[in-house]
């Protein structure tokens, strides 16, 4: 099946670990508390800042009174609009956003503007945080307070409809065909609206900045962020210094799922103060402050119709969606991207609206754009398939999309009917009783529900580092972030097979901006991109080793040609004759090296179809990459128990299946589907942020009342891969499963509820209110 | 949080003068409510006086019935062979409470003096009656789905958020308080708390520098075939969106005496009367629990968010009710 496909790894031992469930490398670290987090670092001199954050949600400040703060002990500063010193740039303007790369068109403490409730207002610098937190306290703040709009729902909102949205990145508007004619014609119609609640990413690690100005213009910061080289360049567009001036440092990160995937207000405010201040200055948000300082999923109506035949194909899908932003930026999801890629249909149209309200903007929240709207598109065909009685699986695979309908290109690879049929046989779907509310257990009702799951391979590049030592280890270097989910491990296993060393002889370095340049650890790209360039690094390592062997008249290898070297154990050797060759040791020591070091790209695109397996690999054909539609797919199974007397939802059985291209590792991959699958849960039946209408300012800002599944909430989870070889994606065939795990979970769980109940929630998250208040359809 | 001074006391006499002396100090058990609000600033105390040396301890039969210190921990008690055995609806609705964590930490008389979740009264940048008297109540026209449906009034619709008085209001708690004088009195728990009226902030009877020493819950029949239902949003660690504590004695299929409280709807733990007189003489039948039922939120004045605990309310007494006499 794969007879064109290169073994990745054939310059090393087989089997390898890729792909293997290696423990954690950086677990026992973890387990034991040395493993810093950017809060950790106890510097000389260090200082602690809290914010001040506004009570209201609107209106300006008309007075800060300090007097009474700056006489508690330990005060060393509070900085206010009036006296922090003026940035080079500021994402106040659409210029400084997009020289920046900010997330927000606005930056807190620049003005006496107050837009959204929870905005910081002032910083407090104190000797300890205990200090620092009272002095915040006693900051005296003077409104002059205008009345707010809370959200689009708000009649007051203005409405309008965005030529683009998510800053520039999608179309605010989208046709392909005339789906209204289509949708006219069509013998069958559906139309439902579906929304969805203010979700917050709520990492365990909120966001936290410690900074620290080593000379007058250079800066370290240790930062908790996904990306610390587009921290490093927000940082010192604002500063107006010189990137290299600014030295960003992640080593761990608590979980990020988006909010963390930009530089966020509290961490230049805290690298001014600690310049204004002279001293290091540690900020970290409180749990409360992460709510309105880090972004959030905006609350969202959509529409969706479908147009389709009797016998359940496709014809028409027309896509609206109405969601909040704030006063500045016209950021929204796109949710409609998968729903126009996701089936065969053909003719599509989306529209946005935006109502802009005293918010801060949105931001990338786990699979943004395609958890809300496969929620809407996998209900709609689960609706469908019980309107014209076909199993839902039957039912997609009436649809299923044999190229990308959206772009009409070739999919570079497509698992998707293999994890249907994998998914159903886990499952026992086979077994289904095809009525809804009809299985009961006692007094539950018990559903049965599948969704549809697919995320982009997203264009990224970045660059690695490999240094081999002459005795036998190595130090593998990208500026790379491990959002705790596993990339110290993955990327150590890589380095292993591509260099034929065990992995304990690797060590693996990310997080740091004086490393080789990696993407931001965002968009499922890490993976794939970070695990090429680290093969790509290792394979220059060769190249350069080959070189010096076939000059090297001592060598067994002397006046070989490269193209019949290979590398297996550290050892290199001719393809043909195994026996002629010599270890790379003995090589290094004759040249009198101590070590070598190689650098290599990986890139988007730049698969071994797309000639990346020969020596000019990297080099992505741009035409090449273009002429494919890269996307990883799956599908979830779920049971749901429904009460419909007390209204509880409770998931017994999941089943997720994916093909996601290479799997670096069977244990990390398998706790990213299983996290991932959790927070769709969430979305799914829990988590909603309360934004009071009148006040535009969060009620439940806390863990206790911001819910999130716990263990008892979660049953015991299967997860299978299908074995994908995908030839165009990147060098290491990896696509990337963080958000792909939560694509399609809220559709699955709301549609095992509607075969529980026979009734069709579609505004999320499902909690008991409306289980017992819905009416069936 | 402000700047506090501590106090460990020693003796009730010490604590409660310390208490009753100044005008911002408070006692502190085990802080899980305590702190939290005052870190929230909703709270201002310029000193606590610790009392977890106090005496308050013990678990034991008396002639009045079963004895519980203050200062017993939630998960002692939940877990408490005597408790288990007579009043399971005591033992559940502490275990079925806040996590492990917390009920290591957390005291009895702590947990009947928590306060509320409503999410106005937890943030000071909203107006809110209970936390300063007059300035408002934004939850009766805003996010106001996890507050209350009984007991309400035009000042204040907050949820008494606990679990544990809802059992022991239903089962005829009493309680022992100690003032400064060292005077004792004893006071039931359904008259423990207060309905809020014009005056949220006063939220129980007790006086300044009083001390809760003991909870009595007598021994009967209803008590010992008692069941605590708890409904929320998720399977666990949340607070109840409706619960019920419900006691039958059934002989023959006829109720003899019949206990029913509710909880996550009131505006305190809210004992039904109402319900207990339908119940007691009538069949243990769906009808007669439904009917019950129906009694006990005959008054409930819901707002726009939580007009569905008016229904879950009574879902949920009439299933704890049939599982107490299916079981
Ligand atoms: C995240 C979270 C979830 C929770 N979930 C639940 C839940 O599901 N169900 C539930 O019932 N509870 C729940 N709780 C509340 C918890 O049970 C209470 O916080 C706890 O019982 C309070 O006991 P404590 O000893 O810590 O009280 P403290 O915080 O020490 O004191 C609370 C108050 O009582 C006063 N006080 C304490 N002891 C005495 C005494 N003997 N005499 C007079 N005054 C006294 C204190 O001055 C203070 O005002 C939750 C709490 C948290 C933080
Ligand atoms: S319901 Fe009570 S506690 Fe809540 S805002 Fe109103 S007055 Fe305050």
């Amino acid at each position: 099946m794969y007879e064109n496909e290169p073994a990745f790894f054939e310059t090393s031992p087989k089997p390898g670990v890729v792909g293997k469930p290696l423990d954690r490398v950086d677990g026992r670290d973890k387990v034991m508390g040395r493993a810093k987090y950017s809060a950790e670092y106890p510097l000389p001199g260090l200082t602690y800042g809290v914010l001040k954050t506004s009570d209201i949600a609107k209106g300006r400040i008309q007075r800060i009174d300090t007097s009474a703060a700056q006489k508690e002990p330990g005060v060393l500063a509070i900085y206010t609009h009036e006296n922090l010193p003026k940035l080079a740039k500021t994402p106040n303007d659409p210029d400084g956003k997009k020289a920046i790369g900010a997330p927000m068109g606005f930056l807190p403490m620049t003005s006496d503007v107050v837009h959204y409730a929870g905005q910081p207002v002032a910083l407090v610098v104190a000797d300890t945080f205990e200090r620092a937190t009272h002095a915040a306290r006693l900051v005296q703040v003077t409104y002059a307070a205008e009345q707010p709009i809370a959200a689009y729902t708000d009649p007051k909102a203005q409405l309008f409809n965005p030529e683009k949205i998510q800053d520039g990145k999608a179309d605010g508007y989208t046709r392909r065909g005339d789906a209204r004619a289509a949708m006219a014609s069509a013998p069958v119609k559906m139309t439902a609206v579906y929304t969805h609640a203010i979700n917050h990413h709520n990492p365990m690690e909120p966001g936290a900045t410690t900074a620290i100005w080593e000379g007058p213009d250079r800066l370290t910061v240790y930062e908790s962020t996904q990306g610390v080289t587009r921290t490093q360049k927000a940082l010192s567009t604002m500063l107006g210094l010189p990137q290299d001036q600014v030295r960003v440092i992640t080593k761990y990160l608590g979980g990020g799922f988006g909010c963390k995937g930009s530089c966020w207000p509290h961490t230049v405010l805290t690298v001014q103060a600690a310049k204004a201040l002279g001293r290091p200055v540690k900020l970290v948000l409180t749990r409360q402050q992460q709510f309105t300082s880090m972004g959030h999923r905006e609350d969202q109506t959509q529409t969706l119709s479908a147009g389709a035949t009797q016998d359940g194909k496709l014809l028409a899908l027309i896509h609206e969606k109405t969601a909040t932003t704030s006063p500045w930026d016209n950021y929204t999801e796109s949710n409609s991207k998968i729903i126009n890629m996701l089936y065969e249909c053909p003719t599509f149209e989306s529209h946005y609206e935006l109502g802009r309200a005293n918010v801060m903007t949105s931001t990338f929240t786990r699979a943004p754009g395609e958890a809300p709207g496969s929620f809407a598109i996998e209900c709609l065909m689960d609706d469908l398939a019980y309107k014209l009685g076909i199993d839902p699986i039957e039912i997609r695979l009436r649809n299923y999309a044999e190229k990308d309908p959206s772009t009409g290109q070739a999919w570079s690879s497509k698992g998707l009917r293999e994890c249907y049929a994998r998914g159903a046989e886990l499952f026992g779907w086979s077994k289904r009783n095809p009525k809804a509310g009809q299985t009961r257990d006692g007094r539950t009702l018990v559903g049965w529900g599948m969704a549809t799951a697919s995320y982009p391979v997203h264009n990224s590049q970045g660059t690695a580092r490999v240094r081999l030592y002459a005795d036998g280890h190595a130090v593998v270097q990208s500026g790379a972030t491990d959002l705790g989910t596993g990339t110290y491990t993955v990327m150590t296993q890589v380095a292993a097979d591509s260099l034929g060393l065990p992995p304990e002889k690797i060590r693996f370095e990310l997080g740091d901006t004086k490393l080789p340049t990696a993407p931001n650890s965002g968009g499922s790209v890490a993976a794939g991109t970070v695990s090429s360039s680290v093969y790509m690094a290792a394979q220059d390592v060769w190249e350069r080793l080959t070189k010096m062997a076939i000059k090297d008249p001592k060598s067994p290898l002397f006046k070989a040609k490269p193209e019949e070297v290979v590398m297996e154990k550290g050892r290199l050797q001719l393809k043909k004759n195994a026996s002629k060759g010599e270890d790379f040791k003995a090589l290094m020591k004759r040249a009198g090296m101590d070590d070598i070091e190689g650098s290599g790209q990986g890139k988007y695109g730049a698969g071994y179809e797309a000639g990346q397996s020969t020596a000019a690999a990297g080099d992505a054909h741009k035409d090449e990459a273009a002429k494919h539609s890269m996307h990883s797919f799956g599908a979830h199974f779920c049971e749901v128990h429904v009460d419909p007397d007390l209204g509880t939802v409770r998931v017994k059985r999941w089943v997720s299946v994916h093909a996601a291209g290479r799997i670096l590792n069977a244990k990390t991959a398998r706790s990213q589907i299983i996290g991932g699958s959790i927070f769709g849960i969430g979305a799914a039946l829990m988590e909603a942020t309360a934004r009071d209408p009148h006040y535009a300012r969060y009620t439940n800002a806390d863990l206790a009342e911001y819910h999130i599944p716990v263990n008892a909430d979660i049953p015991e989870m299967t997860v299978e891969f299908i074995d994908e070889h995908d030839p165009f994606i990147n060098a290491m065939g990896v696509k990337g499963i963080g958000e792909i795990s939560m694509v399609g979970v809220s559709a699955a769980v709301a549609n095992a509820v509607f075969h529980a109940t026979g009734k069709r929630v579609r505004d999320l998250p499902i909690t008991p209110d409306k289980i017992l208040g819905t009416k069936a359809v | 949080m402000n700047n506090f001074t501590y106090l460990q006391a020693t003796q009730a006499k010490e604590a409660t003068a310390a208490v009753r002396d100044s005008k911002d100090a408070a006692f502190i058990a085990g802080g899980t409510t305590l702190l939290d609000l005052m870190k929230l600033n909703v709270e201002n105390h310029g000193q606590l006086v610790d009392i977890n040396m106090l005496a308050f301890k013990g678990i034991e039969q008396t002639s009045d019935g079963l004895r519980i210190g203050a200062l017993e921990r939630m998960s002692d008690v939940g877990e408490n062979p005597l408790v288990l055995q007579n009043y399971p609806a005591v033992s559940q609705s502490l275990l079925l409470a806040a996590s492990p964590q917390l009920r290591n930490m957390a005291s009895i008389g702590g947990n009947l003096l928590q306060r509320t979740r409503c999410g106005y009264f937890r943030d000071t940048a909203f107006p809110c009656n209970k936390r300063q008297p007059g300035s408002g109540c934004p939850a009766q026209d805003g996010e106001n789905r996890g507050l209350a449906i009984l007991g309400t009034s035009k000042s204040c619709i907050a949820t008494f958020p606990g679990d544990l008085a809802v059992a022991l209001v239903a089962l005829d708690a009493v309680l022992l308080l100690e003032n400064a004088k060292g005077k004792q009195r004893r006071v039931p728990l359904v008259d423990f708390h207060l309905l809020p009226g014009t005056t949220p902030q006063k939220e129980t009877v007790l006086e300044p520098g009083e001390l809760i020493v003991s909870v009595t819950i007598p021994a009967a029949a209803h008590a010992r075939k008692s069941t605590y239902l708890k409904v929320r949003d998720r399977t666990s660690y949340a607070y109840a969106l409706a619960s019920a504590a419900v006691g039958l004695d059934v002989q023959s299929g006829t109720i003899r005496s019949a206990r029913v409280a509710l909880g996550g709807v009131g505006t305190k733990p809210w004992r039904s009367l109402a319900a207990e007189k339908i119940l007691t003489g009538a069949p243990a039948t769906e009808a007669t629990f439904r009917a019950a039922a129906a009694a006990a939120v005959r008054d409930a004045q819901p707002r726009e968010q939580n007009r569905f605990k008016v229904e879950l309310a009574q879902n949920t007494l009439v299933r704890a009710l049939t599982e107490l006499t299916t079981a």
